[in-house]
């Protein structure tokens, strides 16, 4: 592991790197606070650009290969950044016997959107989580955080072309 | 919420610490703030309950902010804790209602039955749950909590802790059902000045949510039994690995960490004795491989979650090569009542090499979707048509679907089975970590083979060839089949090809992907062969494609 004699500034002077840096710092500026530190860097700026990447990399002594390598392999990180809302659709097993597979048709018959795309005007990211956990809700979405269960197709377009 | 009555804050102030301990309140309603009651405004429902018993002037009620009451399907839900009066499907206008029933409660009240969806039920690791706020420590320890620790650090021995373990006859609740007591005495043997306790939360099998529900109502027992753990494998430091799909269980496991901390059930000097062990939490990011446990480990350490070959098996060399114990929320959650409640009680629940209990999580076609525990041996018609309230709309039972990815389909004819690990595996399928997917006649089962290869094609690491390549392979078939475009030799190839996939693979994902297969093929060969020779999918979910026509 390389010795770092001075730790990097941050890509901007934006305040959001600051908790970034203090979830590296408290775990010891380490190559084993990598996952956390994106963690980090994503919950504030909403996804990781390679700014975020490489500020991350350098702070922590991991190469910027790797730090491209993790960020890619999980896929709960995202590089690129996503709409203004967000729809995340479950896929899990409960959900998909209960018809995940018509809400994700109806989005796209309606929206003209698939999973893990953003509509044209930049409104609405669709997205699918492998399983949220709320299977006694299924088909659940989550809408901007908002967990929805018993999402029926129409109501959910409905709601997310009036956002 | 600033806005709220000062009546109003006085009631939920009853609702945490202080009051606890001098003595109940005339009436308690205990208002379920687990994730899927919390997705249906269930936080709003506590409120509101509080300042309409301060607006009807009850100043001897409780509302109670608890964790999951265990039937999910019909939340929010508040039960009145001194009648076992279950209110379902609350919604702000029943608030008046509910204070109604408050009032009426007398001391000389008795708990009535409450149905079979809770009478058939043995509570072990869920023993709390739905009784204790998941954010108070006092109310944990108010309800027995810690007492096994105190035992533990002050009158066991760590090799005592071991043996109790091992007689109860406790298995990793995981899936796979290894004996925890022989793990503990292999990591306590183990060579190593530093070792490590991880708890497994990484629960990223589809349809199941036993280990979000423990550690969203329950997180301090979680950090007793690991912290009991430590004690026996002499480890001074612990890691909950927690899906980041899961922010309220994260959250309240965090709390409960600073709680134990304050309080020096976690730290340096643990209970005034010279033993010390602290926990820290990390995130998964969404990797379904991470939950087997070399993978577990290099995520910890920040890196790619990638399996490795064992051995050494981690008890031996894990976490920064120094032995490490890893085990499954809900074995860490049954530890502390074991010891309180000693090892022939538990041994003396369950069925042969099974013992105790198990936590499932129902859900799919099946009336009371929601989670349960049950002894080990219970049939599968008991807990799908019992306590499940059987399918939806009495539609017939088809099947279900346990051990997520690398478990199997059970028809119907095995209803009349035991649940145990053994039995599981007797029919094609597994354990896994407590997931029961219900289906009726509207699931198409090649679609569902072909929905778990989907999976595992998506989620393989890429590590090894195998489970890269050859899922992917699966699934191409499996895609054929359902619009119609296989033949027979394309059926042969995929058992082929399931076959060596399970033998080569390098990690449970890969090894376990062909199973929804074989389950499927096992009993339901004839649905293959319909979207195969007669062309027509038999459930009416697949789109079969015209025939090719020959020029």
């Amino acid at each position: 592991m390389p010795v770092l004699y001075h730790k990097p500034p941050p890509p901007s002077d934006d305040k959001r790197w600051k908790i970034v840096e203090t979830r590296m710092r408290r775990l010891g500026d380490r190559p084993p606070a990598l996952i956390e530190a994106l963690h980090a860097a994503q919950e504030a700026f909403g996804y990781l650009d390679t700014d975020a990447l490489n500020y991350v990399g350098d702070t922590l002594g991991v190469p910027h290969s790797r730090v491209y390598g993790v960020a890619t392999f999980y896929s709960f990180f995202t590089l690129k950044p996503s709409g203004e809302h967000t729809c995340v659709v479950c896929t899990g097993t409960a959900c998909y016997i209960n018809g995940a597979k018509d809400i994700l048709a109806g989005l796209d018959r309606a929206l003209h959107v698939k999973p893990k795309e953003t509509t044209a005007d930049g409104k609405i990211s669709v997205l699918t989580a492998r399983c949220l956990g709320a299977c006694s809700l299924a088909p659940a979405v989550i809408v901007d955080g908002d967990v929805k269960g018993k999402v029926n197709v129409g109501d959910l377009v409905a709601q997310l072309e009036a956002m | 919420m600033s806005e709220m009555p000062a009546a109003a804050r006085a009631v939920r102030r009853r609702a945490t610490t202080e009051e606890v301990h001098e003595g109940p309140a005339r009436a308690t309603a205990y208002v379920c703030e687990a994730a899927s009651c919390m997705s249906a405004q269930a936080h709003d429902i506590t409120l509101r309950l509080g300042e309409s018993a301060a607006r009807a002037g009850l100043s001897d009620v409780m509302v109670k902010r608890v964790g999951c009451l265990g039937l999910c399907a019909a939340g929010p839900l508040v039960e009145i804790a001194e009648t076992g009066r279950l209110f379902d499907h609350v919604r702000p206008d029943d608030v008046e209602g509910i204070v109604g029933a408050l009032r009426k409660v007398k001391p000389t009240d008795t708990r009535a039955s409450q149905g079979p969806f809770f009478e058939k039920q043995v509570r072990v690791a869920t023993e709390n749950m739905g009784r204790v706020d998941p954010e108070s420590l006092d109310d944990y320890v108010a309800h027995g909590g810690y007492e096994a620790l105190r035992t533990v650090l002050s009158e066991m021995t760590s090799a005592e802790v071991r043996d109790q373990i091992t007689q109860s006859g406790l298995r990793g609740r995981g899936g796979a059902g290894f004996p925890t007591g022989l793990k503990w005495t292999t990591v306590a043997k183990a060579q190593g000045s530093q070792k490590y306790v991880i708890c497994n939360a990484d629960e990223g099998d589809p349809g199941a949510f036993m280990d979000r529900s423990v550690l969203e109502s329950d997180p301090y027992r979680v950090l007793e039994g690991m912290t009991i753990a430590a004690f026996a494998v002499h480890a001074t430091e612990g890691y909950v690995y927690c899906r980041a799909e899961y922010p309220l269980a994260v959250a309240r496991l965090r709390n409960a960490i600073r709680m134990a901390q304050r309080a020096g059930w976690l730290g340096t000097g643990i209970a005034d004795t010279s033993f010390s062990f602290d926990v820290q939490v990390r995130l998964g990011a969404g990797a379904f491989v991470c939950g087997e446990e070399t993978a577990l480990i290099a995520s910890v350490e920040g890196r790619r979650g990638t399996p490795r070959p064992r051995p050494p098996y981690p008890a031996m060399q894990g976490l920064w090569d120094c032995p490490t114990l890893i085990n499954n929320v809900e074995t860490f959650a049954n530890v502390p009542t074991i010891l309180r409640k000693g090892a022939e009680w538990y041994a003396g629940i369950g069925l042969g090499k099974s013992k105790g209990t198990k936590v499932f999580a129902l859900a799919g076609r099946i009336v009371n979707t929601g989670l349960v525990e049950v002894p080990m041996g219970m049939t599968l018609r008991e807990v799908v048509y019992d306590i499940g309230g059987g399918i939806i709309d009495g539609r017939p039972f088809k099947a279900v679907q346990t051990g997520g990815p690398s478990g199997g389909c059970i028809p119907a004819e095995h209803l009349d089975m035991p649940l145990s690990y053994e039995s599981l595996i007797e029919v094609g399928s597994f354990m896994g970590s407590g997931g029961l997917i219900v289906m009726d006649d509207t699931s198409c089962m090649v679609d569902v083979a072909k929905y778990f290869q989907d999976f595992c094609r998506d989620e393989s690491c890429g590590k090894c060839v195998p489970c890269r390549v050859g899922t992917t392979q699966l699934w191409m078939i499996l895609d054929q089949i359902t619009r119609g475009r296989a033949t027979l030799d394309d059926l042969a190839q995929l058992e082929r090809l399931a076959r060596m996939i399970q033998r080569m693979s390098l990690c449970g994902l890969g090894q376990g992907a062909p199973n929804p297969i074989f389950s499927t093929l096992r009993y339901f060969r004839d649905e293959y062969l319909a979207h195969i020779v007669d062309r027509v999918c038999p459930a009416g979910v697949c789109t079969i494609e015209p025939a090719e026509v020959m020029a």
